[in-house]
């Protein structure tokens, strides 16, 4: 095929120059363009980002009745402090005591391991679901509707996630996503409030503010 | 005496049959790659572990540097056009063929509209400067980021919006942006980020 035949096909006479047969080597091609498909195909896969659903309440004003209250027990709220510092305290606030509201980190062994322990009861129910999924026992669409049930299940946490003007894009982002990891269904984003500044300053004082409070 | 002639076989293979699949392959996977648009600032955008993809169409991208410039890229350059034609008749400017040719092959939305007819006149690589500088004026004086996803959402109602910001970039640059979504409406929307893997639990 690779051949391009330059003879008459006649008898060769004497004198005339030989047949030549010319043959192109296409092997180098071949070469090019697997490397350009390769590179073509990573880029198609790779090209396209994920993207992270987000659902914010609207502005709104609700009427009191309509709020919904969330135990105390059930809510955890989350403040995201600057230089990668989040902070956090379980059901309502206490200003009297500094130590309520415990500071930690966005690492494994921070906020994750804290919210896994809050949310130990649906945690371990999808990890039995993703044993289930990992032996092929359920479908996907299955295991997807499933675990939107246990998400979703009123056993679950409530988290508000508070950010401070110090927080970056990626802690806001790094929360959401241990929401995820942690199988937390209900959150939401709230502005911060005055309360909770205070308690901030609390801590990072070490209690300065309350003993001014009392002492008054 | 005769000698016992051994035939010389070539090894030579033909590789013109493979160089044909290979270029029917390449052309395709050429067809199909959808490069990402040019984008004036580069960000690198946060990790998480949600495995969904971007809607492939009917998508809005405000992107967000981490100085607060917002830039603003439509996909249906359809769209676009329409979109063009809101904002001449709300800011009663008029463009000539010439500018919204411009307008269709700038990918991204980033100066005031007061400026945008001079900004289309000028070349590609100067828009790209241009850009750098400047950005859609969000502030609540001044909101044309609200104006262009208002006239985006009527000319399209599928719309979808995506945020895409840089790691670094300071939450109150970001909260702006949000309530300026959460104030006409637009709730809902995605946070472009890169795929990590999924700690065990």
């Amino acid at each position: 095929m690779a051949e391009v035949n330059t003879g008459d096909g006649g008898e060769a006479k004497k004198g005339k120059p030989k047949k030549h047969t010319l043959r192109v080597d296409f092997t180098p091609m071949v070469d090019m363009n697997m490397l350009l498909i390769t590179f073509f195909m990573f880029c198609t896969t790779l090209s396209k980002p994920q993207a992270m659903d987000l659902i914010l309440p609207t502005k709104d004003e609700v009427k009191k009745e309509d709020k919904n209250k969330v135990e105390d027990t059930k809510a955890i709220t989350v403040i995201l402090g600057e230089k990668n510092k989040v902070y956090y305290y379980f059901g309502k606030p206490n200003y009297t005591d500094p130590n309520s509201l415990a500071l930690t980190n966005y690492g494994p062994q921070g906020l994750r391991k804290m919210l896994i322990e809050r949310n130990a009861v649906l945690v371990n129910r999808m990890r039995k679901l993703r044993d289930l999924k990992a032996k092929k026992q359920i479908s996907e669409d299955d295991f997807k509707k499933q675990s939107k049930e246990i998400k979703n299940d009123d056993a679950g946490q409530v988290v508000i996630i508070k950010p401070t003007d110090g927080a970056t894009y990626s802690n806001l982002v790094d929360v959401l996503d241990e929401m995820q990891i942690c199988s937390i269904g209900k959150y939401a984003i709230v502005d911060l409030t005055e309360g909770d500044k205070y308690l901030v300053q609390n801590l990072e004082t070490g209690g300065s503010l309350s003993k001014q409070a009392a002492s008054k | 005496m005769s000698k016992v002639k051994t035939k010389k076989h070539s090894t030579f293979i033909d590789m013109t049959a493979m160089s044909d699949v290979t270029v029917l392959l390449l052309t395709f996977f050429m067809l199909t790659a959808t490069f990402l648009p040019k984008e004036p600032v580069q960000v690198t955008t946060p990790s998480s572990v949600v495995d969904i993809k971007i809607p492939e169409s009917n998508l809005l991208t405000i992107l967000v540097s981490p100085k607060g410039h917002v830039y603003l890229n439509f996909d249906r350059p359809a769209d676009k056009l329409a979109i063009l034609d809101k904002v001449s008749q709300e800011f009663k400017i008029q463009f000539t063929d010439k500018q919204k040719k411009s307008f269709l092959s700038q990918p991204t939305i980033g100066v005031p509209i007061s400026a945008l007819p001079k900004f289309l006149d000028m070349s590609v690589s100067e828009q790209d400067e241009v850009l750098k500088a400047n950005g859609v004026p969000s502030d609540s004086t001044n909101n044309q980021l609200k104006k262009w996803i208002q006239y985006g959402q009527a000319v399209n109602e599928n719309l979808k919006i995506a945020v895409k910001s840089d790691q670094s970039t300071p939450y109150p640059l970001i909260k702006s942006v949000f309530s300026t979504l959460q104030d006409i409406k637009a709730n809902r929307f995605n946070l472009i980020t890169t795929l990590k893997g999924m700690p065990a639990v």
